[in-house]
């Protein structure tokens, strides 16, 4: 069968699913349409919240990444999934007990005042738009890919199937949907990934296999990857780190933004008991490992993979000739995404590090520069491809990227939309407005948000591309921290909270603009961003964890300065504390 | 905090000590073993790397999985105890 008969059948299927899921799963009150009626089990909302969590950039960037960056890149890996660990200890427990709707209610509940959580909602929309555009666009390109449609039109289609289950039934027909793309996804990364492992080693776990013997070289894995790199002049995979005070801050932005974005939180509003907000913290980082302990394997077989396809005689022999080139490059390289140039003229492909330390060697095998550049985005979408497998493997990676980008778009939707709905609508234009008047403005603010992130999602503004350091960067710095006094420190008052919020959001967009660009308009960045000129090593991107630090000092020191929280507000933080009389999440 | 049929202090200390404990091993496995103190184990071989890279890319994420069930199973035992659980 036709490959693209192929694909077309498993993203058909797939897509038929979710929107008879829609269907089943209608919102009838604010209730199911912000937390689907908080009765969900708490396994099916650790799936639920796997899905929601990893993105098309979990699903299709990360593996790239690390084998790009071997040893380094690991902070993806502990970042985005030890910030788990603090949700389920410090936030996700409370929250549920406090037992209302969106995040920023909480913050404007806790600190007694409608600026607090105006500077909530902010925050969340910026760190969620960010990321949206992001899915938007990945599923644009996953769609333009497998089934050689215009990206535009791609990305229309992805909208209208998340506009039909989102719009409907909110978080509960988000959450079933999200349920099912979760299953469509883990099945869709492992199974190459499974293939492969055995191809290699024999072992068909991967997160073992990356660890046991090359079959066919007799060495460890790594060793015999380390070995084929460092020969054609790359640093060594598993090389380590020479700035570890970097690494540290980095991976701690990413857990502690992990732990502060709202489209995760508000996951945790669905489940019945607080008891069950604790176990679906565990859940979810199972669903969420099973991808990435197998993602290194991936990074670290993929790029062998790719090395032994140029040099299959080793990396003494000369590599491939472009002629033979095999029949994935050859596709690839229609969408732009593999470039080959023949700089010496041998009709050969010379893939190596082109630098300094290599140049002696690369002279003396007539070779004049690396003519193959590979987008590090298409190892997981090319793997199986590069492994041979068979076409319904490649059909069953189409429909699990897509899976990705949709059920992360539909939750950041769910987040943005509430915010919008519940707190801005109800929460300060309209309190009096009905639970139908309520639930009308959350499905219209929903559909507005589709169509705005559709639009951004075709035209990425320059933002779009700075998810890491945005949306990160703000979940860490602002809200995160303020989440967390508001739990564990009755003292924190109103005037605390707002200043430490805003100290911490604008000292981490100030250092981050320095070096990217104010506003991320380019040209307008006071310091190159290289290494030299970040303050003690510190990269823009890991300047979230800093921003914590900011906003906790001085959210404490003005707090102790100014007079107490009232009474009924320690009440109410005593109260979060203790999971008696939880009941359902309401409105009041 | 007055007004409570139960012993609110304790049980919230008793949060506090396994929530901290807990960070302990967290920060232990990525901050340490995975990041600051891999040259220190740089001589536990594991699979052609060692045993630092292992749980930068592996052994962090299993050890979070069983803090994060660990903390659950006591807490919810530590509920009971004190009597704060939900009917």
């Amino acid at each position: 069968m036709d490959q693209f008969i192929i694909n077309l059948l498993f993203v058909g299927g797939s897509f038929a699913l979710y929107i008879g899921i829609a269907i089943w799963a209608k919102a009838g009150s604010t209730s199911d349409f912000y937390v689907a009626g908080g009765g969900i089990h708490p396994i099916t909302n650790g799936a639920a919240i796997g899905a929601d969590w990893m993105s098309a950039a979990s699903f299709i960037s990360m593996a790239g990444l690390i084998a790009a960056g071997g040893y380094a890149n690991s902070t993806f890996l502990m970042g985005w999934t030890g910030g788990y660990v603090l949700l389920a200890m410090l936030l996700a427990p409370y929250l549920r007990k406090f037992g209302k709707f969106t995040v920023p209610e909480f913050i404007g509940d806790r600190y007694y005042s409608q600026n607090a959580r105006l500077v909530a909602v902010i925050c969340l929309i910026v760190a969620s738009v960010t990321y949206v555009i992001g899915q938007m666009a990945g599923a644009g390109v996953a769609f333009s890919r497998f089934l050689e449609v215009d990206a535009t039109l791609g990305l229309i289609i992805a909208a209208v199937v998340i506009f039909l289950y989102a719009v409907m039934g909110g978080m509960k027909g988000i959450t079933y949907t999200q349920v099912a793309q979760y299953c469509v996804l883990i099945v869709a990364y492992t199974i190459p990934a499974v293939f492969i492992s055995i191809q290699l080693t024999g072992n068909p776990i991967p997160g073992l296999g990356m660890f046991s013997t090359h079959t066919e070289s007799g060495l460890p894995l790594l060793q015999k990857l380390n070995q084929v790199i460092t020969d054609l002049g790359f640093n060594e995979y598993t090389a380590d780190v020479d700035n570890k005070l970097n690494m540290v801050l980095f991976t701690l932005t990413l857990m502690i933004g992990t732990a502060g974005l709202p489209h995760v939180i508000i996951r945790f509003f669905t489940v019945p008991k607080v008891a069950d907000a604790r176990w679906s913290g565990g859940w979810a980082l199972v669903f969420i490992a099973l991808l990435y302990l197998t993602a290194p394997a991936v990074a670290s077989m993929a790029r062998l993979n790719l090395m032994t396809t140029i040099y299959p005689d080793g990396t003494a022999a000369a590599p491939i000739e472009y002629d033979e080139r095999p029949q994935w490059v050859r596709e690839w390289e229609v969408t732009g995404l593999i470039q080959y140039e023949d700089k010496n003229n041998d009709g050969r492909i010379q893939l190596y590090n082109d630098v300094p330390s290599f140049e002696e060697e690369a002279e003396a095998r007539g070779w004049e520069g690396n003519e193959l550049v590979v987008n590090r985005d298409i190892l997981v979408l090319a793997n199986p491809e590069i492994a041979n497998l068979p076409g319904w493997v490649v059909g069953l990676i189409a429909a699990g990227g897509l899976a990705a980008a949709l059920s992360t778009a539909a939750g950041l939707l769910l987040a943005i939309s509430s915010a919008i709905s519940h707190d801005l609508i109800k929460g300060r234009i309209n309190p009096a407005i009905s639970d139908k008047g309520e639930l009308l403005a959350a499905r219209i603010s929903m559909a507005v948000a589709i169509v705005v992130a559709t639009y951004l999602g075709a035209n990425p503004p320059g933002f779009a591309a700075q998810v890491v350091a945005l949306a990160f960067g703000i979940a860490a710095a602002s809200l995160f921290p303020a989440l967390m006094m508001g739990i564990f420190s009755k003292r924190v008052n109103n005037k605390g909270a707002i200043a430490g919020m805003l100290s911490g959001l604008v000292f981490t967009l100030a250092y981050i603009f320095v070096y990217k660009g104010w506003l991320f308009i380019p040209g307008t960045n006071n310091l190159a961003d290289i290494p030299e000129n970040w303050v003690l090593g510190i990269s823009p991107l890991s300047i979230g964890a800093i921003g914590a630090i900011v906003n906790f000092a001085v959210a404490f020191t003005v707090s102790n300065a100014t007079e107490e929280p009232p009474i009924e507000i320690q009440e109410l933080v005593e109260s979060v504390r203790y999971p008696r009389g939880a009941g359902g999440a309401t409105d009041h | 905090m007055s007004g409570h049929d139960y012993d609110a202090v304790n049980y919230w200390k008793a949060n506090l000590r396994l929530i901290f404990w807990s960070l302990i091993v967290w920060a232990l496995v990525s901050y340490g073993f995975a990041i600051l103190l891999r040259p220190m184990l740089a001589g536990i071989p594991v699979g052609g790397t060692d045993l630092g890279f292992w749980f930068a890319q592996q052994g962090s994420i299993l050890t979070f999985i069983v803090l994060i069930f660990h903390y659950a199973w006591r807490m919810n035992r530590l509920d009971e105890k004190f009597g704060v659980h939900e009917e």
